[in-house]
């Protein structure tokens, strides 16, 4: 494991506020490899993005409380200094972001904001940093780059943006990069083009990409490994394969059965998770997910509701990890969960 | 931008001829008697009538209007009783176009009245407004920087209380102990570039502008910090952070520019009001400027100076209006003039 290009060991990310102090990630570990793409997946609060903020650092400067490891390629980005971690940020290790509107600044052309990027990390005049902007954004996508490079991003429609903070992202070729919701507020049709996109310069710029999403079918499509988060922690931990085929967390169980699956039968229901994501400032006991389990009276006394269940593998795969009290989740799954979500699907692995 | 610009101008103007013809209006509508006060305190009622149809103020005030209008598109002659004129042709005195009127009071054009008095108001302004922006933005963004801490209470607080104090009260203390008792400054006596230079112009300019700009310090500060803390919060500083620009990039190039929209729109009608006078500094330090003017036009009756410190000031207040707008959008490329 320690070979790993990333290990994230024990994260936590608080923020202390009036009321108390919100655990907004709570004992976060992954790996991930060069090359491999990482989906993290999760309700609105589940600490997927801030995990991944604090992995740039953002936190820094903050009143966040951030402990643990974040190791890339054998050095733990938390004992950097601000000035150290300020120049792996953009460089090493980048960030696009949801709502490409909102995240580059109205008043900048474009190119400004994407030649900053480049500037900043290498020493080169102005008109080389602008060169390879129009470069970067004509490797996005961008037609007639030499002519939108001077355009401001309010006249650029979503879809561009979005390429254009991908073009800022990748200029200096990092070795990781996080894509925070990067769809999710484009349309469907320019959502594929995106994710095309990503992966396509995933390939070229061999980089690791860790892509936080709450949208199921976009880690199926992107990820090599997924990681569902519920309540600032780990819940369960996989191959793609084994994530959709053999999940074993309940809470996954229930993310799988509220998307509509476009291949299958129309007149299954859709079933979404009852109840509301927990309060981070005060979560339930035991299991954070209990509350809302359909499946907690299967484990005896009451463990569910005051034992928090390890993140261990349950099955025949090691490298699948799943955090539940249940004793043979796959059981319950294939003779419960799938016959709803999936009916036709039930008996084939 | 130009066609926008040269259409502001037109309505400014419209504008401008309605705030004399509200001001005729306004000082006739008030029961004071300009003819006493031009005749001074000895006259009987017989010299104040005489004086009133020399000086024209028998006439209707919206013909009185009309005259003031024709003295500033032909420029006229004074007095106003055209007998009187003919029959004593060296008390006569030729006003040329745009001629604002003539100021019995103190026995000048008011174009002369206002163009003696407005450089030293200008002055004043102009140092001050260096003063008051330098500081209050540079304190703004410091108490952004370091928010919650004892420093952002402490400029806040103390800009807060020089505000507290009225301007007249910081002047006479500016006086007396940095010019007076301590002696870090000359005694603040105003003057022109012509009679002390450049630093001479300057120093003299000192404590008059410091009592001013003392007195807009701390909205500046509190808006430039409000204003920076607000779009450091925004998505696109995030973005700026995760570029790896240093806390002065992102603070001076990614947030100030946020900022600069509410402030360019304060520091124009700001510096537009004070171009017309400080009433209250100029007087505490004796500076002839359109402020000390507009106190005695006031205290003597005097319409034809009001009305030509309305159309100066008003001016002013239409042009730093409509630079303001054109500034809009220059700052944000989202504003389109039309």
């Amino acid at each position: 494991m320690s070979e790993a290009f990333l290990s994230i060991r024990d994260l936590k990310v608080h923020f202390p506020t009036t009321d108390g102090i919100v655990k907004a990630t709570d004992g976060l570990s992954y790996d991930l490899e060069k090359g491999k793409t990482l989906g993290i997946v999760g309700e609105s609060g589940s600490g997927k993005s801030v995990s991944s903020s604090a992995i740039m650092g953002l936190y820094r400067g903050t009143n966040a409380q951030v402990s643990g490891q974040i190791i890339l390629e054998g050095s733990d980005l938390l004992t950097l200094t601000d000035s150290e971690m300020r120049d792996m940020r953009g460089k090493d290790v980048s960030m696009i972001f949801q709502d490409p509107l909102s995240a580059m600044h109205p008043y900048y052309t474009v190119g400004n904001q994407i030649a900053e990027a480049y500037k900043v990390h290498n020493d080169v005049s102005k008109k080389a940093a602008r060169s390879r902007a129009i470069e970067m954004l004509d490797r996005v996508g961008i037609p007639q780059p030499d002519r939108r490079v001077d355009d401001y991003p309010h006249q650029f429609s979503g879809g561009m943006r979005q390429r254009a903070m991908i073009a800022m992202g990748l200029i200096n070729d990092p070795k990781l990069l996080i894509a925070d919701e990067p769809t999710t507020a484009l349309d469907v049709t320019v959502q594929a083009q995106i994710l095309d996109l990503l992966q396509d310069l995933q390939r070229d710029f061999e980089a690791a990409v860790i892509i936080i999403t709450h949208d199921l079918g976009v880690v199926a499509e992107m990820a090599d490994d997924v990681l569902v988060m519920y309540a600032g922690r780990a819940v369960e931990y996989g191959s793609n394969k084994e994530i959709f085929t053999q999940p074993q967390m309940p809470y996954t169980w229930g993310l799988l059965s509220s998307i509509p699956d476009v291949t299958g039968d129309t007149d299954v229901p859709l079933i979404p998770i009852p109840g509301n994501p927990p309060s981070l400032l005060n979560p339930p006991k035991g299991c954070a997910f209990h509350p809302r389990c359909p499946h907690r009276d299967k484990v005896p006394d009451g463990r569910c509701a005051t034992e928090l269940p390890e993140l261990l593998a349950q099955g025949s795969v090691p490298t699948h990890l799943s955090r539940c009290h249940l004793t043979d989740p796959d059981r319950v799954y294939e003779q419960e969960v799938l016959p709803m979500i999936a009916p036709d699907r039930v008996g084939e692995s | 931008m130009f066609a926008y610009a040269v259409r502001r101008l037109g309505i400014g103007a419209v504008l401008l001829l309605s705030l004399t013809l509200v001001t005729y209006f306004l000082f006739f509508a008030v029961p004071s008697d300009p003819a006493k006060q031009a005749c001074g305190k000895n006259c009987n009622e017989e010299q104040i009538e005489q004086t009133r149809v020399a000086l024209g103020y028998d006439k209707p005030w919206i013909a009185q209007w009309g005259d003031f209008m024709t003295g500033l598109v032909k420029g006229r002659d004074f007095p106003a009783d055209e007998e009187l004129r003919a029959n004593n042709p060296n008390i006569v005195t030729h006003c040329a176009a745009p001629c604002m009127g003539f100021s019995f009071v103190n026995q000048q054009t008011v174009n002369e009245i206002l163009s003696g008095a407005f450089p030293i108001s200008a002055s004043i302004a102009v140092v001050a407004l260096v003063f008051w922006v330098t500081g209050g933005v540079l304190f703004g963004i410091l108490a952004a920087m370091t928010k919650g801490s004892f420093l952002d209470r402490g400029l806040v607080g103390l800009t807060l209380i020089a505000y507290a104090f009225p301007s007249f009260f910081i002047g006479k203390f500016l006086i007396t102990y940095v010019s007076i008792k301590w002696g870090w400054v000359e005694y603040p006596a105003y003057l022109s570039i012509e009679e002390g230079g450049v630093s001479g112009w300057l120093s003299s300019l000192f404590l008059p502008a410091l009592t001013l700009a003392l007195l807009f310090l701390a909205g500046y500060v509190r808006i430039t910090r409000s204003y920076v803390l607000e779009s450091l919060s925004e998505d696109y500083i995030r973005t700026a952070k995760a570029k790896g620009l240093s806390q002065r990039t992102m603070i001076f190039k990614h947030a100030l520019r946020a900022a600069l929209t509410p402030l360019v729109t304060m520091i124009g009608l700001d510096f537009a009001g004070l171009l017309g006078g400080a009433i209250i500094t100029e007087n505490v330090f004796a500076y002839n400027g359109l402020g000390v003017v507009a106190l005695q036009s006031f205290t003597s009756d005097d319409l034809p100076t009001m009305v030509g410190l309305v159309i100066l000031i008003g001016s002013f207040v239409i042009l730093a209006n409509i630079i303001v707008d054109i500034l809009y959008a220059v700052i944000d490329p989202r504003v389109r003039l039309g």
